[in-house]
């Protein structure tokens, strides 16, 4: 790709200041139509938590020619059942989770376990912007511009023994600053898992910021991982703990209902849901408008090349 | 009271037009009208429902007058919620939508509700009220059969995520209204108020 229409694709990425400005000019046109009272109600916000600058170079193999989704819908449009099953819960009541101070444990079948605090993890390796599409099992897809740096950087620093198999993510479950454990959804605290060698794969990313800051809390602060081949519910969000293990781990989602989220859910248009198609999708802000139609998934998302031979000879409607 | 009712009826509507020239939708705006339209369905379901047993507890017959239009609301709803899904989901491919019928048991569900809502709304005139005589209000009994449908297919759809609170409030409303159909019931609602 040409140094101009990298610039080109990097101008397309809507500024954050666009969007709020459009906000508020949405909001004061509200406010002056039917009075104050009734804006709160109109025209709720995303209210992104405290997040701060981070500097990220932009990783030219991870550039997309799809409009990223903007700021406001990142992080105002989540899935962190922490914070509420709304949509727009997280972003309303993850203020009261607390970053810091941060460490992340990694632990089991490795030759060097170790404690590491949040400042070590940001400085462990150089900080890159990848612009990755994001598909949720529920249908809706993104595309995100993260910045951190790929996982296998830090299990190298552990380095995991011959016996390693699977890694085990596991999340912060605190009742003082997560309101969502309040109800039994599924088993807290959320767990997820990877094969070693998807781990270890250059695309799954440990991420630290979004669109050049660190993470808004609703988006998983401070560190969460990225594996944007697979649902998005297979990237765990404010981890704490990884833990290498020869067996597969027991994850949150495949315990509540195996048969509706496997262990691998990788995206895969041919692979329904029971309860809906995975074949298309709904690209979250479209610039073909709010009816524009659904788009095609693709198979892994799109990241085949990178990771259709982790695969091989495996039936991936057995194992989805 | 009749036309404040209706013009009440119809603000739901009206916050989604408004919400929709103001950038209001929130990031997912298909789903948002989806689940409104759905929900206000369900809404206006229970208001119809709560109709009856008003009635007995007030011992005054004004609410009966209002049935009628809260029904033909919740089918209104119903409506959209289904026109949104036939359009945006399946591409107005009806094939494609009764194999989802078929396949899906919590679209079987919706779409059961919106079949049997069809009849009793088609039926609600006087003159249909007048030519089915007692036949009418058998058919429209239908409502409780629907009542359960409608709030099987919220569940069910609910179940996905193991998401189960707001599900959980509408049925339980729905189950007390069901209630006061049962005859002992009933008597004793209509006892209470000519005490």
């Amino acid at each position: 790709m040409s140094t101009n229409e990298q610039k080109r694709l990097s101008q397309e990425i809507t500024p954050k200041a666009v969007f709020e400005g459009r906000r508020d000019l949405i909001k004061n046109a509200a406010a002056g139509a039917f009075g104050l009272a009734l804006v709160p109600w109109f025209s709720r916000e995303a209210l992104a938590s405290n997040s701060q600058k981070l500097i990220a170079t932009p990783n030219p193999n991870f550039v997309l020619k799809e409009e990223s989704t903007s700021y406001q819908y990142v992080t105002g449009y989540n899935n962190f059942y922490e914070f509420g099953t709304d949509k727009s819960d997280p972003a309303a009541n993850a203020h009261s989770l607390q970053t810091r101070p941060w460490t992340v444990t990694i632990e089991g079948l490795v030759k060097k376990p170790m404690t590491l605090d949040i400042d070590a993890l940001l400085k462990l390796a150089p900080m890159e912007e990848r612009i990755y599409r994001m598909r949720c099992v529920e249908g809706w897809s993104m595309v995100i511009p993260w910045d951190g740096y790929s996982l296998s950087k830090l299990l190298n620093q552990v380095q995991p023994t011959g016996s390693a198999k699977y890694v085990e993510f596991i999340t912060l479950a605190d009742r003082k600053q997560m309101p969502g454990l309040k109800s039994q959804i599924i088993e807290w605290p959320y767990r997820e898992g990877l094969r070693l060698d998807e781990a270890m794969n250059p695309l799954t990313l440990l991420t630290f910021g979004l669109y050049g800051e660190t993470l808004p809390n609703q988006n998983g602060a401070p560190v969460r991982i990225v594996v944007p081949w697979k649902y998005g519910f297979k990237s765990a969000k404010s981890i704490v703990k990884i833990r290498l293990t020869e067996e597969m781990p027991k994850t949150s989602w495949s315990q509540f209902d195996a048969r509706e989220y496997g262990f691998y859910s990788n995206v895969n248009p041919l692979v329904d849901h029971p309860r809906w198609s995975q074949a298309t999708e709904r690209r979250i802000g479209d610039s073909k408008g709010s009816f524009a139609p659904k788009i095609k998934t693709q198979m892994f998302n799109g990241y085949g090349d990178q990771v259709a031979s982790m695969y091989a000879g495996m039936d991936l409607k057995k194992f989805y | 009271m009749k036309l404040l009712i209706f013009l009440l009826a119809l603000l739901p509507l009206d916050r989604l037009i408004w919400l929709g020239f103001t950038d209001g939708l929130g990031a997912n705006p298909i789903e948002f009208i989806t689940r409104s339209t759905g929900t206000w369905a369900l809404v206006f379901l229970c208001l119809t429902l709560a109709m009856t047993p008003l009635r007995l507890m007030t011992n005054s017959s004004t609410w009966i007058r209002y049935r009628r239009m809260l029904g033909l609301f919740s089918f209104f709803y119903a409506l959209i919620h289904f026109g949104i899904w036939l359009w945006l989901d399946q591409d107005f491919d009806l094939i494609e939508m009764l194999k989802d019928v078929v396949k899906r048991p919590f679209i079987t569900m919706g779409f059961i509700s919106l079949v049997l809502l069809t009849p009793l709304a088609l039926t609600s005139t006087h003159w249909a009220q007048r030519k089915l005589g007692r036949r009418w209000a058998l058919l429209h009994r239908l409502i409780y059969v629907i009542a359960c449908t409608a709030i099987f297919h919220y569940w069910w759809h609910k179940a996905g995520k193991n998401d189960f609170d707001t599900v959980t409030i509408y049925a339980v409303v729905l189950l007390l209204l069901l209630c006061c159909r049962i005859p002992y019931i009933r008597k004793l609602l209509g006892k209470r108020s000519t005490i």
